[in-house]
């Protein structure tokens, strides 16, 4: 299987964050067409019906629109993906923070790490 | 969207025992519904309801609004759980047969199919694998142009690579105005291609709704939900 999926999470939701951050990391352009839902479902192994739905939720958050007959397209609104960048930076930060917490370690020495290994350049 | 399936307090009894008792049941076109169920509660008999291999049952059971009878037939496309194909025959000796017996059955389209998977047109069925057979009669129900494809089990016997193959066959061959109803006991090989579940439970319908609602509801699998409601 090419894309693998938490089978707790509802489908749609995994989608549509995937495709957000193909979107924010550029993977997907801004402005650009994407596939027909059909194809989609077929590329990520999923039910149109649950592809369709995820493209709506994007459409819905404006990160997609849809020209009536020629299909859909990535939003070419660079400000809202760089707005949805920032969100989805904030949630890993977030994330680690909690994560730290969860180890015992304080918010100053969780900081104290994290800037030595961005320093080292350790992680590849 | 119309509704494709409508089941009107169903009950089948072998005997005097309820096999399925009191299904309310509507499917609408252009989904793939999951029927799920622990062994003996009832999936092969709704099934066989539906695809007009028994009569006697009491309620109401139409496919696109008409009763279950030859009419119907025509329009579901039907993989049974067992292979029905005699010894001697090849794959086109079948799909000479099922040219013979389907309006809508699409030659070229099985026999690309059967390419795809390189399966020999040529040689004995007797000689096949059961997974070859299990994919050839995948190609042969799929080829049809139906307006309901009913599959009981169809990965039942298949390793996992087979199992994806099936799965993307499944995927890209059914279109869109039709649905595909389809009993497993691999929930969590194939939940991701369902958008509808349905659990059966002693002959009744303990749960029907949008997969992807009941993950958010629940917060679980689909595989982990049926554990807990079929506990043994």
């Amino acid at each position: 299987m090419t894309e693998q999926f938490q089978s707790n999470i509802p489908i749609y939701l995994q989608l549509v964050n995937k495709f957000k951050y193909r979107i924010v990391s550029g993977e997907l352009e801004a402005g650009s067409k994407i596939d027909s839902v059909r194809d989609l479902a077929i590329k990520y192994e999923v039910n149109p019906n649950t592809m369709q739905r995820a493209l709506a939720e994007l459409e819905r958050e404006g990160l997609v629109y849809s020209e009536r007959t020629a299909g859909r397209y990535i939003t070419k609104n660079k400000e809202l993906i760089v707005k949805m960048r920032e969100t989805i930076a904030n949630e890993i930060i977030d994330q680690f923070i909690k994560r730290m917490e969860s180890l015992g370690y304080s918010k100053e020495e969780a900081k104290k790490l994290f800037i030595e290994k961005i320093e080292k350049g350790a992680i590849k | 969207m119309s509704n494709l399936v409508e089941i009107r307090d169903l009950t089948k009894r072998y005997r005097n025992k309820a096999v399925l008792s009191n299904i309310n049941l509507t499917l609408k076109s252009g989904h793939i519904v999951g029927l799920l169920g622990p062994n003996g509660s009832g999936k092969t008999t709704l099934i066989k309801i539906l695809t007009g291999a028994l009569r006697d049952f009491e309620g109401r059971v139409t496919i696109n609004g008409e009763k279950i009878g030859p009419s119907t037939k025509a329009l579901v496309s039907y993989l049974p759980d067992k292979s029905y194909f005699a010894s001697w025959m090849r794959p086109i000796d079948v799909i000479k047969l099922f040219k013979d017996f389907y309006n809508d059955f699409d030659e070229e389209k099985c026999i690309d199919m059967l390419n795809r998977l390189e399966l020999d047109e040529k040689v004995k069925i007797k000689t096949m694998s059961k997974g070859m057979i299990e994919k050839l009669q995948l190609c042969l129900v799929m080829s049809r142009n139906a307006m309901l494809y009913v599959l009981d089990e169809p990965i039942g016997g298949v390793d996992p690579a087979a199992r994806d193959f099936i799965l993307d066959t499944i995927l890209t061959n059914y279109n869109e105005n039709a649905t595909i109803f389809m009993s497993t006991h691999l929930i969590s090989d194939v939940e991701r291609i369902f958008d509808t579940v349905l659990f059966l439970k002693e002959g009744e319908v303990v749960l029907h709704g949008d997969i992807d609602d009941i993950r958010a509801r629940e917060d679980k699998s689909i595989d982990q939900l049926f554990r807990e409601v079929f506990k043994c």
